[in-house]
């Protein structure tokens, strides 16, 4: 499992091997983290902003 | 190249299992995840998929991007369409009706004063719908005229501008459950009764689940609905009614069905695929 950083606490949060672009890891530090792909093809993770609006039915 | 695609915004159980099914069937399916994408309209990309499953869970960006991508001539399931009238609960119910599916007696009020006197016509209880929403979310039962005008008082002072569009529905009383039939390129592929001791019976909202069978009338009135939305894949909510039998409340452009799976085993996941690369077949 890699292992990132997180980006509000610093602490390490373990992805999943099989993690997809857009997954959401809540962290121990009580904070959702959403997977995001870079430009070069890593992933890092980012506080998950909501989407919005309603969603899902 | 991928030649399928899913465009998404959250990655949830849902769109995994669909990646994954994809895989099992050494297709790839190209994850087009909405935060970190841009399009030109109409400037086509050399590395799009060819067909593309719209799975995100927001009502605008579903639409944005499936009419975008239509443009790049791309071929989206469910198409734009599709998903605008089934996101608008309005425009379906019209679709429905027309299509002579059964479903709630259902009215449209364009002020205050209108709505009562609707509800007077339609009798109490009535339940207030969001012309646009998902979970159940903001849905309102309307006991007598107090209740109603209290609920409407509320939604008048939402900004919002469908929020001044008054949507009743008559109150049909279930017998504790509801149903969920999820259909996939014409066919009902599974169905789950979703138990509730409240009158909201959503499993995105704590409802208990147990298999339902899609062979019959409840498939035919289902996979009626989907097409009379012009939906390829979907989710259907029915209610059955004690004397008028299996009503359609709801059509669902981008299904969840995580519970559907653990109910009743069937790879909801798999069926889509397999409907996706049919299409890219042709």
């Amino acid at each position: 499992m890699p292992v990132l950083k997180c980006p509000v606490c610093g602490g390490d949060v373990e992805v999943p091997d099989d993690v997809m672009p857009g997954e959401l890891i809540d962290h121990d530090c009580g904070v959702t983290l959403e997977v995001v792909k870079k430009e070069d093809g890593t992933i890092e993770l980012r506080p998950f902003e909501g989407v919005g609006e309603d969603w899902g039915e | 190249m991928e030649r399928l695609g899913m465009v998404y915004m959250v990655a949830r159980w849902e769109e995994k299992a669909i990646a994954k099914a994809g895989e099992k069937r050494g297709v790839k399916v190209k994850l087009l995840h909405l935060p970190s994408l841009h399009l030109l309209i109409g400037e086509h990309v050399a590395e799009l998929p060819q067909v593309v499953l719209q799975r995100s869970i927001s009502h605008y960006a579903a639409l944005s991007s499936t009419l975008v991508l239509e443009s790049l001539g791309v071929r989206v399931v469910n198409t734009s369409t599709a998903t605008a009238a089934a996101n608008d609960k309005i425009w379906s119910a019209a679709l429905l009706s027309r299509a002579g599916v059964a479903m709630p007696q259902t009215g449209v009020a364009w002020s205050m004063d209108a709505a009562l006197r609707l509800a007077e016509k339609m009798g109490y209880p009535v339940v207030v719908k969001p012309s646009n929403g998902s979970w159940g979310r903001m849905v309102a039962l309307a006991d007598d005229e107090e209740d109603l005008r209290a609920i409407l008082e509320h939604r008048e002072y939402m900004p919002q501008p469908e929020m001044k569009v008054h949507m009743l529905q008559e109150y049909v009383a279930k017998p504790g459950r509801d149903i969920r039939v999820t259909v996939v390129g014409g066919r009902p592929v599974a169905g789950i009764y979703r138990y509730s001791e409240h009158w909201i019976t959503n499993t995105a909202r704590g409802g208990r689940a147990e298999p339902a069978p899609v062979e019959g009338e409840l498939g035919e009135i289902a996979v009626r609905a989907v097409e009379a939305v012009g939906l390829e894949v979907a989710g259907v909510d029915v209610f059955e009614h004690p004397e008028r039998g299996y009503l359609v409340n709801e059509v669902n452009p981008v299904p969840e069905f995580k519970n559907t799976v653990r109910v009743t085993g069937v790879d909801v996941a798999g069926e889509i695929v397999d409907y996706l690369i049919g299409i890219l077949r042709k």
